[in-house]
């Protein structure tokens, strides 16, 4: 399987968050303000949200670039950084 | 008709999950009811084989009802079989006739409540209207569809009135949940409230290191350690775990942590984490994480609503450094932890950078006084200095 595109990406990641948040109008997340700012989710939500990434991304996420994670922006980036997208 | 919380006064059945004949084990669930904190599983507490469902699915009945009747092991079914079987039968859902007396027989539970046509039980649930609130035609007559509408009419026009149909309106509900509970609190415990700052360092470090050597799917959250100290804790002041009832408090040997947990769009609810003293970092995490989940979109269990010897209160996540709580009775006591910050904290005579958490108590004045408060707090910061003990 080839690498997954940046679009691939951010759609996981809206996808996810619209998993865990259903709540949550992709169209309004503003992608380079904080996440847990637009989106109400907790620390157990987030950690959903890195298990779910993991399981169809297939990367494994450590704890200490969670950080990375905060916005749409830099989630998709470091997403795509850590699966090689084109 | 279980209690499921304090000031809870009634439950709407919702559905039967055993019918009669069903052998049910001590801690199944067998039914599922409505309350103003969403919809209850109801676990029976009792190993036995159905004999009779007394309460329609539909029906809103008291706390303390019969529900239905149940045989212990061994025991022979009240009546002959033959004379049995008709009395078991489940009355229609859909009755289109016109209302009857709904039983030949009524069981003491159904005699003690109005009765009601099942054809009116179904549009007063529809146009969200109480029962209590509908008079029959007829004194002592039984409630009909008629007698709802006129009831449902009167309310549309009586000044004020809410206009929303309450049973639509969940969130209405769980507001005045809350509010009767902690206006219960409020007017009849005399808290009291403890603060103290705890060096959470080491537990941080040793989750770090933990969590790295960990997959995704089974890390900890830091909360995990917490609740564990929290529960462990209370093995050395007793006098904050257990409930007040009946003028007397009454210590509970378990620890039932009720967690505070929000819920999506509003609201929150507090479900017990059974035996939380005893139970390692990775159950208490599987714990939290499944009674979360249910909170938020599926079903919280019947125990867990109705047994939590105290409560925590994690206000972290949000940024809060401070938390007061307000004991939920019956508790006695309500734990609130605040978020972990940085801050320059004193060591061996310099200055270094820790991680420290405000742990406070909220504690019924009647039960404990301050001194017993204290201790606990000292216990709390001194068991989160050893983290690898609350494995």
């Amino acid at each position: 399987m080839s690498a997954p595109t940046r679009q691939d990406i951010r759609r996981a990641v809206l996808d996810t968050l619209c998993a865990i948040a259903p709540e949550t109008d992709p169209a309004e997340i503003a992608p380079n303000r904080p996440l847990r700012d637009q989106v109400d989710l907790d620390s157990m939500d987030f950690l959903n949200v890195i298990i779910r990434l993991h399981e169809t991304l297939g990367i494994d996420i450590p704890e200490a670039d969670y950080a990375q994670l905060a916005t749409l922006e830099g989630a998709v980036d470091y997403l795509a950084r850590r699966c090689g997208a084109g | 008709m279980p209690t499921l919380g304090a000031d809870m006064e009634a439950g709407t059945l919702v559905e039967w999950l055993v019918k009669p004949g069903d052998e049910v084990k001590r801690g199944q669930v067998v039914a599922v009811v409505e309350t103003q904190k969403g919809a209850i599983e109801i676990e029976i507490w009792e190993n036995g084989t159905v004999d009779r469902l007394v309460v329609e699915p539909g029906t809103k009945v008291p706390v303390g009802e019969v529900l239905a009747l149940l045989r212990a092991p061994g025991e022979a079914a009240a009546a002959a079989p033959a004379a049995a079987a008709p009395r078991v039968a489940p009355v229609p859902k859909a009755q289109a006739a016109p209302p009857m007396p709904r039983s030949a027989t009524p069981s003491p539970a159904a005699a003690a409540r109005a009765k009601v046509s099942p054809a009116a039980r179904q549009l007063a649930a529809e146009l969200g209207l109480d029962l209590e609130a509908v008079q029959p035609a007829e004194q002592g007559g039984v409630i009909s569809r008629a007698d709802v509408e006129r009831a449902a009419a009167a309310r549309k026009v009586a000044p004020g009135a809410p206009a929303a149909p309450a049973a639509a309106d969940w969130r209405v509900q769980m507001r005045g949940a809350i509010a009767a509970a902690m206006a219960r609190s409020k007017r009849d415990i005399p808290h009291y409230y403890l603060a103290t700052d705890i060096d959470v360092t080491a537990v941080t470090d040793w989750l770090a290191a933990e969590n790295l050597k960990r997959g995704v799917a089974q890390r900890l959250l830091p909360v995990v350690p917490l609740m564990k100290a929290v529960a462990l804790a209370l093995r050395e002041t007793p006098g904050l775990n257990g409930v007040w009832a009946d003028g007397a408090f009454r210590p509970s040997a378990a620890v039932h942590l009720g967690m505070a947990i929000a819920m999506r769009g509003g609201g929150l609810v507090a479900p017990a984490i059974h035996d939380a003293d005893r139970k390692s970092l990775d159950t208490l995490m599987a714990d939290l994480r499944d009674v979360t989940m249910r909170v938020r979109g599926g079903r919280l269990r019947s125990s867990e609503m109705s047994d939590p010897t105290i409560t925590l209160t994690n206000l972290g996540e949000q940024g809060v450094e401070c938390v007061l709580g307000v004991i939920y009775p019956p508790q006695v006591a309500i734990v609130g932890l605040g978020r972990i910050t940085e801050r320059a904290w004193p060591v061996q005579g310099t200055v270094a950078i820790r991680r420290i958490l405000t742990a406070t108590l909220s504690a019924d004045h009647r039960v404990s006084d301050g001194h017993t408060g204290g201790l606990y707090l000292a216990a709390l910061g001194r068991l989160l200095q050893e983290p690898e003990a609350l494995r």
